[in-house]
């Protein structure tokens, strides 16, 4: 068995090999190194105008600002903290919506969004908004003509995640920022997974809100931010009341280190954006090829072109999802399915893909970043293949494929 | 979710895989559950002349406890007579693996199984070829 090199602060020899850098990154040393100095010596309120310790904090907040803004071309006055891009998402939303309700009450957005987007969308709704979710392509990529279509004089939002958490598509943002200018029509994206992956242009994009998140870019988590467009400017009814601080769109003191934390892991991000996406993409392609070359019958859903490196949302034919996991437990990956919950539905966004029920049972995803190795993309594909051919082995549905038995002909009995 | 030794055991060390011949007088066979649902269990028993079940198989597309679920009753199922197999009891098997609460349908499925594997042996046997074979 291959040993494995892991990196220094986690070289238990029981801990799994965490491949699931969609649902959180580590923070990155540098990170922490830039946001220890707010938790001890420069502990005062960033908003404290009196005092050298409230300035030194300040000039923390506004520099994270910049460095935040500077990663999506935009200004650092159009930066508000947030607690991270849950929150995000439901100013974003409910803000612009509740302010503009007068004029225009319409929102659209995608069935894939995170729920966050499509939760927040339906309490609208209940207020009295229209929302209208469009379908997805087989690829999981917007249809820019029924957007087109779905939009109009009464939208006030259109909502589109940049990449996607679970298959890690890449929604075309400047093709729908500009749909939704054409109409009048505000454009918000959740970036919680964009932001920091793939070059973001929020003039180029035609984007007036942009969700960020901290822990998915090796910042701290509990800390996000949103981009609100000041020109022209966008208005947005507060979801937090207080002391009017974030120009009066998110009262509460800020909480200096995670700021800086936010603002460090975003520079970072800039500087070394194009090298990472070549490390991944070189790290992606060689589990996959591994993979490929033992197992049949292994489908990537989602977009295999525009899609980060980063993410992978395999479907293992004939092998359930769940049973996988417990069979790849030294790897800390995410199931496909939503099977771990009390509910037997496989995931909403592989079955609004069109992904074939038995197909979206048996998917798993697989996350690197950035510090994933060699060794450990060997050793998790060589698990994988491993279980693969076991539990294959052990499947009726396998056997019947190999007789030539055609799964679909059978008349199974739902249960 | 933390599963009991027992279950882990039988995922890992899964007893009776395999199939017998489904055309074979001998054998009854029990395919339950549907792909779409995440959970097929095939179950089969090889039964002697004298109506005992001497050898069991499975083959099975599921999570964990599925599987295990699966695999137990291969073991439970041999040297039992028909009947007796046939009062092997869902409870029984989730509480033997301590199934959590949301894996209860995985042992619901095992006992369909055995059911139906009985089932398909029992109308092997009433077929007017076995009737003649028999007499």
């Amino acid at each position: 068995m291959t040993t494995l090199q892991r990196r220094s602060g986690s070289n238990e020899p029981s801990r799994p090999v965490y491949l699931d850098y969609q649902a959180t990154t580590p923070l990155d040393p540098r990170v922490l190194d830039a946001m220890m100095p707010y938790f001890t010596e420069k502990y005062g309120n960033p908003h404290s105008r009196n005092h050298a310790y409230g300035w030194e904090a300040e000039e923390g907040v506004e520099t994270a600002r910049r460095q935040i803004a500077e990663l999506i071309n935009a200004d650092e006055r159009e930066i508000v903290f947030t607690s991270g891009a849950t929150e995000s998402n439901n100013l974003a939303i409910a803000g612009v919506a509740r302010f503009y309700k007068e004029k225009r009450n319409h929102i659209i957005t995608l069935v894939t969004e995170h729920k966050c987007v499509l939760d927040t969308c339906r309490h609208l709704e209940t207020e009295g908004f229209a929302v209208t979710y469009l379908p997805v392509h087989k690829d999981g990529l917007v249809d820019l003509a029924e957007l087109d279509a779905a939009i109009t004089g009464k939208t006030v939002l259109v909502s589109v995640m940049g990449v996607h958490n679970e298959i890690g598509v890449i929604q075309p943002l400047a093709e729908i920022g500009k749909l939704a200018h054409a109409k009048g029509a505000f454009f918000h994206t959740d970036c919680a997974q964009a932001f920091g992956k793939i070059p973001l242009d929020v003039e180029a994009m035609h984007i007036d809100l942009m969700s960020i998140s901290g822990h998915k870019i090796y910042g701290p988590k509990g800390i996000g931010a949103l981009y609100v467009r000041r020109k022209p400017r966008i208005r947005l009814q507060a979801l937090i009341h207080g002391g009017g601080q974030e120009r009066g769109m998110r009262s509460g003191t800020l909480p200096t280190p995670l700021c800086v934390g936010l603002g460090a892991a975003a520079a970072i991000a800039k500087a070394e954006m194009a090298a990472e996406t070549t490390k991944l993409t070189a790290l992606r392609d060689r589990f996959m090829a591994r993979i490929q070359s033992r197992l049949p019958e292994v489908f990537v859903n989602g977009d295999t072109t525009m899609r980060i490196p980063g993410n992978l949302n395999l479907s293992f034919a004939y092998v359930e999802g769940e049973g996988l996991m417990m069979g790849i437990k030294d790897l800390a990956v995410s199931s496909g399915s939503a099977c771990t919950s009390a509910s037997l539905e496989p995931s909403y966004v592989l079955r609004a893909l069109g992904v074939e029920e038995e197909l979206a049972h048996t998917s798993l995803r697989i996350g690197f970043g950035r510090f994933t190795t060699e060794a450990e993309v060997d050793y998790a594909a060589d698990r994988i293949i491993a279980a693969v051919q076991k539990l294959r082995e052990m499947s009726p549905l396998w056997e019947m494929a190999q007789a030539g038995v055609d799964i679909k002909s059978i008349q199974w009995a739902a249960h | 979710m933390a599963y009991s030794e027992k279950l882990v055991d039988h995922f890992e060390n899964p007893r009776n895989v395999g199939s017998f011949d489904k055309d074979d007088a001998a054998v009854g066979t029990g395919l339950v559950g549907a792909p779409a649902c995440g959970d097929v269990m095939k179950l089969q028993i090889k039964v002697s002349a004298d109506g005992i079940i001497e050898d069991a198989k499975f083959k099975t597309f599921g999570c964990g406890s599925a599987i295990a679920s699966s695999s137990l009753v291969t073991e439970w199922v041999k040297g039992k007579t028909l009947d007796q197999a046939a009062t092997i009891k869902n409870t029984q098997i989730a509480q033997h693996l301590v199934l959590p609460p949301v894996k209860i349908h995985c042992s619901v499925l095992a006992e369909d199984a055995i059911k139906a594997a009985i089932e398909d042996y029992r109308r092997k046997h009433i077929t007017p070829d076995s009737e003649i074979a028999n007499a």
